[in-house]
């Protein structure tokens, strides 16, 4: 047994006894493995005795979850209203001309912070108030 | 020598994100003593130090030792609770924003903490289905559908097994309400979901929060470990999304919860008799639910009922944001007017330019122009001027905003969003998007299909950015009236308000250059 699935047999363990175990799980394999690819939701479908197609399809559904993992360091820069309102779209070029090849620009839709503008996120850490040369520089650092 | 003075300065993620965890950690090093609160809500003071109830925003590391030395005056904006934006509101459900450790049991039990659930547990089901239905509580997800009545639903329905649901999926631009209840006051809202599951016959609950809340995740989570004996035989759980806007429509959620597709179900069922796992269920917004404890204390239903106007009853926490002076948080009651709200309590614009437009209620809301200011925050005037409330966000936009631009992206996240379910709202939004680029290009000539010499039936003449107007306005109306939820149906709110009030921003063929060049 590979150590993939020996890990992946470990998530369904834990989350198996829950409601509505699928989600939860995902998050896991997404977590440890920087994606959800075909063999694990091969084994993922083996393991809640659900088809391969149900699981391939809730994976896909989800903004979250990635059939491959990414290698580049990334940075969500939130593009909705009110960050358009104060202005994110003017500083785009700059981010872009920053990340280059060698960081990922993800947009997304809120980042709840949105009376402080232009809003970024890497990881699990908020970058608030940005202007072009401090988004800039989030994205150099990440 | 050590400074035993105790700081005061919030752990919310807005907060953190300008910077706070270092003013906190500067001010430990330094001997003090440091409370990390909840935040007041005045986010363009951010982060903010709050010594002996006087506050200094926003601080930097270099403002440490100047506040220390009661200077920093530049910065200083007196007695926080005293401050306009604080003094004019009326703070029910946010009444602890500022004055408690989020997590702290302690610090909940001593400003009134668990009297609502007591209360509750005392007088039975029956009267607090009454006192809620009383209190004239809608749901502030967005909907305005009355609390009262959906419990009374769920607790009617039969069956061993019932749920409460919180949907704290928030994914509203301009919208942070809800998070500011889950970081800062996370045992309201737990307290709250406890009081429905003893009105409606629940014991399993579920926070479906938001994967982009991670702070939040985080203190609901320990909260929930720390109060479990006090709702004991209540459980609760958080449950965590996966980024999808649809997931906040609460039968879209309720798949997920179960671990499918978020595809919204059609309705009836109503999640009430067949929601969670097909049980009977209540689905709540975080504010519904957080408004609970209040209403739920001795005599509060009447006084949340008194609040308001109209069938808009009690207090909303409105959420300014956008390009905006003072943006934050301001609970107070139904009635207050746009105008007032944008100007005198937001100070206008923060870029100082002229409001061009208000968008009201989310990415689903409608594009209110300055002449409309005089309308009051109120569901059924909103529905009458063709806008919507939603979730209580403002965004304010300058004159240097480009509304067909932003009608083009309301149609562009509607084709990101959508569930897929149903046609008008899957195809329509990327059509939606492609007429849009075409009236912003001033129409368009026959192309080469439709020059053929055996198309006889296809036009010659091509469109003028005129008659793509009518499509657009064709198709608005059939997502309007076709589609299955509100993400579909409520798009065409945001793109004709734009068309109507902006008409000129529509017709500029450089911006649509601009927009095809990306
Ligand atoms: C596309 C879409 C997104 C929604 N997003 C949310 C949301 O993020 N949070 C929320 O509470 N309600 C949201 N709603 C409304 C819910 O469907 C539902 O009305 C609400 O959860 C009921 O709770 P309430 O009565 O307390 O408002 C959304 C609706 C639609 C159509
Ligand atoms: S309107 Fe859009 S999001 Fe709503 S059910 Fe139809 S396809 Fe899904
Ligand atoms: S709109 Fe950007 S953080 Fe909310």
């Amino acid at each position: 047994m590979s150590s993939k699935s020996e890990k992946i047999g470990e998530i369904i363990a834990e989350h198996h006894g829950r409601e509505g175990p699928l989600l939860p799980i995902l998050h896991d394999v997404q977590e440890e493995f920087g994606c959800v690819d075909a063999e694990s939701e091969g084994l993922i479908a083996k393991g809640l005795n659900l088809s391969r197609a149900d699981v391939h399809g809730v994976v896909s559904f989800y903004h979250d979850f990635t059939a491959e993992p990414e290698q580049r360091p990334v940075v969500q820069i939130c593009r909705a209203e009110a960050c358009k309102a104060r202005g994110v779209e003017a500083i785009m070029e700059q981010a872009r001309a920053a990340a280059g090849d060698r960081v990922k620009l993800h947009t997304v839709y809120c980042l709840g912070l949105c009376s402080v503008g232009p809003n970024a996120r890497v990881g699990d850490t908020l970058h608030a108030r940005l202007d072009g040369p401090a988004l800039a520089k989030v994205i150099e650092n990440a | 020598m050590a400074d035993k003075r105790l700081i005061r300065i919030s752990d919310d993620a807005l907060a953190r994100a300008l910077g706070a965890d270092k003013l906190a950690a500067a001010y430990e090093k330094k001997g003090c003593e440091v409370h990390r609160t909840s935040s007041w809500g005045m986010q363009w003071l951010e982060p903010l130090v709050e010594i002996d109830g006087i506050g200094w925003g926003p601080a930097t590391l270099e403002d440490v030792d100047d506040i220390l030395a009661g200077n920093g005056d530049e910065i200083c904006i007196g007695p926080i609770a005293a401050h306009p934006f604080i003094a004019r509101q009326q703070r029910l459900t946010f009444a602890r924003a500022g004055k408690t450790r989020p997590t702290s049991m302690e610090d909940y039990a001593a400003t009134g903490g668990w009297t609502g659930l007591n209360r509750a547990r005392q007088i039975g089901s029956e009267a607090i289905l009454a006192e809620v239905t009383q209190s004239g509580l809608r749901g502030r997800g967005g909907a305005g559908f009355p609390a009262g009545i959906k419990w009374q639903t769920v607790a009617r329905a039969a069956g061993p097994q019932k749920y409460i649901v919180c949907n704290a999926d928030e994914g509203d631009s301009a919208t942070f309400a809800d998070r500011m209840v889950m970081e800062g006051d996370p045992f309201l809202l737990i307290e709250g979901m406890a009081i429905a599951g003893a009105a409606v016959g629940a014991d399993q609950g579920y926070i479906y929060v938001r994967s982009e809340y991670p702070d939040a995740i985080r203190k609901l989570n320990e909260a929930l470990q720390k109060c479990r004996d006090t709702i004991a035989p209540f459980r609760c759980e958080v449950r965590v999304g996966a980024g999808a806007y649809v997931c906040g429509e609460e039968t879209s959620l309720l798949n997920s919860l179960e671990g499918k597709r978020g595809e919204v179900r059609a309705k009836p069922p109503l999640p009430a008799l067949e929601g969670a796992f097909g049980k009977p269920t209540v689905v709540n917004n975080v504010l519904t639910l957080a408004a609970i404890p209040h209403i739920l204390t001795e005599g509060g239903a009447s006084l949340y009922e008194k609040l308001g106007i109209e069938r808009s009853k009690g207090t909303m926490p409105i959420q300014l944001a956008g390009n905006i002076k003072h943006g934050g948080l301001f609970e107070t009651a139904f009635g207050i007017s746009l105008g007032e709200l944008v100007n005198d309590i937001g100070g206008g614009t923060d870029s100082g330019r002229p409001v061009k437009a208000v968008q009201v209620g989310g990415p689903l809301g409608a594009y209110l122009h300055p002449d409309q200011f005089d309308i009051p925050f109120d569901y059924e005037a909103y529905t009458k001027a063709d806008a919507l409330i939603g979730h209580g966000g403002i965004t304010v936009f300058d004159d240097t905003a480009d509304m067909g631009a932003m009608a083009r992206f309301a149609m562009e996240f509607c084709a990101a969003e959508s569930c897929g379910k149903c046609t008008p709202c899957r195809i329509g939004s990327v059509r939606g998007v492609e007429i849009i680029d075409r009236i912003r290009a001033g129409g368009r000539t026959p192309d080469e299909i439709e020059r053929a010499p055996q198309m006889h039936n296809a036009p010659r003449h091509g469109r003028s950015a005129g008659d793509e107007i009518g499509l657009l306005t064709d198709l608005c109306e059939t997502m309007k009236f076709g589609s299955l939820c509100a993400l579909g149906g409520f798009t065409p709110y945001p793109v004709m308000s734009a068309l109507k009030n902006w008409p000129e921003d529509f017709t500029g063929k450089a911006a649509a250059e601009t927009e095809a060049a990306e």
